[in-house]
């Protein structure tokens, strides 16, 4: 199980992806193919925009065993001000999250395996409070 | 190309079939749909089987050859091929056992389907069927299944004004059908309140939008129209089969109030049976959620975009209705056996073009059958029609 997140760490930290230098579409999670371009894209890395706005979202009742502390939690399709689309958890009141909703990234902690385990990290998002 | 023909059906039980093994309920099938076709099963010279976790389900994989011995068959050498894609699987079984009979290549072929959850937990069955999203991208954030189709679902409320009575709606109609279906799992009709007040899974989704995962096994026998024609005189041709696939994770679609894939899939299958929506008479779809049945209406070109929600408000894909829509149940009331369900699709649209169907019969001369894989990414659409 291990190595599958350990090698991401560098794109779940902070929000970096690719960008196909020909059509100018933005991926994230990295690709290596442009599926578009497919092989005539070339593919650079890049860190993308850390805020953005709640395209939709949902409040999980009903979660994995990792996530029990966490419930109910949300998890949103957020969409960063550069256009890149993706799925992350928003810390905040499920009362409050709302379609729109102005938010920015954090480093925060996902889940841990078990009291001695490892403690698994990355990007979630926060209400952005300059334009809430 | 040869036609095809459903010769044979079989289902074992769905449910929580602890006290039967993997092997006994896949059996009943197969023996069930040799019966159905009145063969002995020395006939058949292939075997297409849907599976989607038995490697994690039962810690058994190899499920091909296992099927194959258990069902006498491993001592005639013939083929036997596992298939998977996600809760597509049974559907995908079906369309390669289609594609071996309309080559010429195999007279006789079985297409089954089995998947057996409740050897395991609840929390693990949860976390497997996660694996047919994006682990890495979805999975890891918390997105569960039910959470992935709950943000579908608030999209569509926000753009098109569906709400969740619609859902509940479509939950409410499909056990009214299953409670007329021996084959159920559940055959209790429930109400709109019933649905709305239980327990919320992910919102808007509550316990009741979603369908159960079960254990369950179903086996059809497909034929050329040669064979058909020598062993029965209700042959059930397969007119369409067209698979399409979309992006694994939903924040790379451009648009998640659509399944791509079902668009693209259906399509093709109305170009290959030369037939239009409008022709269809019945339907089944997967509803492994109450939004995936609105949507498919959508999709599959029965109502525009957006406008899916105004057929189970008036009634249209009721047994009643001009398009019945799961008259078996469907998944919420049948049971979602994962890999086994685009294969009981299939039976329960071969029994209706039959005037097998019971209480639940409709009138109909074409029927549509519509499997899903995870949220979307593996569509499979088959059309059927009366021989």
């Amino acid at each position: 199980m291990l190595p599958r997140f350990w090698r991401k760490i560098k794109y779940r930290y902070d929000i970096v992806g690719t960008v196909c230098e020909n059509c100018g579409s933005k991926f994230y999670p990295p690709r290596n193919f442009c599926p578009i371009c497919r092989r005539k894209g070339k593919i650079r890395e890049q860190t993308f925009s850390s805020k953005g706005r709640i395209l939709s979202y949902t409040v999980v009742h009903d979660a994995p065993d990792e996530y029990k502390l966490a419930k109910p939690y949300i998890v949103a399709l957020i969409e960063l001000d550069d256009g890149v689309v993706l799925t992350s958890q928003v810390v905040c009141d499920p009362q409050e999250v709302h379609i729109g909703m102005r938010v920015k990234k954090a480093f925060r902690k996902y889940y841990e395996d078990g009291e001695s385990g490892i403690i698994y990290y990355g990007t979630k998002f926060v209400p952005d409070d300059g334009e809430v | 190309m040869q036609r095809v023909a459903i010769v044979g059906v079989g289902q074992s039980e769905f449910g929580e079939l602890w006290d039967r093994g993997f092997r006994d309920i896949v059996l009943k099938a197969g023996s069930e749909a040799l019966d159905d076709a009145g063969l002995e099963g020395k006939e058949i010279e292939a075997i297409y089987v849907g599976n989607m976790s038995g490697g994690r389900y039962l810690e058994q994989e190899h499920i091909s050859a296992l099927i194959a011995d258990y069902s006498g068959l491993a001592e005639l050498g013939i083929p036997a091929t596992r298939v998977e894609a996600a809760d597509a699987s049974g559907g995908l079984a079906l369309r390669q056992a289609f594609l071996a009979v309309a080559s010429g290549v195999h007279d006789v072929v079985m297409a089954a389907g089995a998947e057996k959850v409740t050897d395991v937990g609840s929390e693990m069955t949860a976390d497997i069927m996660s694996s047919t999203a994006d682990r890495e991208w979805e999975g890891f954030v918390g997105a569960t299944i039910p959470a992935l189709y709950a943000i579908m679902a608030r999209k569509h409320f926000e753009k098109y004004g569906t709400t969740e009575e619609d859902l509940a709606l479509v939950s409410v109609k499909n056990h009214r059908n299953g409670a007329l279906n021996p084959k159920a799992q559940y055959r209790r009709e429930i109400k709109v309140e019933d649905v709305l007040n239980s327990p919320k899974v992910a919102e808007p989704l509550k316990l009741l939008d979603c369908a159960p995962l079960s254990d369950g096994a179903c086996a059809v026998i497909l034929a050329s129209e040669k064979v058909a024609r020598q062993i029965t005189d209700n042959p059930v041709f397969i007119s369409a089969s067209a698979q399409a696939s979309d992006y694994l994770a939903i924040q790379n679609r451009r648009d998640i109030t659509e399944m791509r894939a079902v668009r693209v899939a259906s399509e093709k299958a109305y170009r290959m049976a030369r037939v239009e929506p409008r022709d269809i008479d019945v339907v089944e779809v997967h509803d492994s959620f109450t939004i995936a049945e609105i949507m498919a209406y959508e999709d599959l070109g029965f109502a525009e975009k957006g406008k899916g929600a105004e057929l189970i408000r008036e009634g249209v894909t009721s047994l009643e209705g001009s398009l019945p829509v799961n008259t078996g149940g469907g998944l919420k009331a049948c049971g979602h056996a994962v890999g086994a369900t685009g294969i009981r699709q299939a039976i329960e649209i071969t029994l209706q073009l039959r005037g097998e169907a019971g209480k639940r019969q409709v009138e109909c001369e074409r029927g549509l059958s519509l499997n899903i894989g995870g949220t979307g990414a593996t569509a499979v659409v088959t059309i059927y029609e009366r021989g």
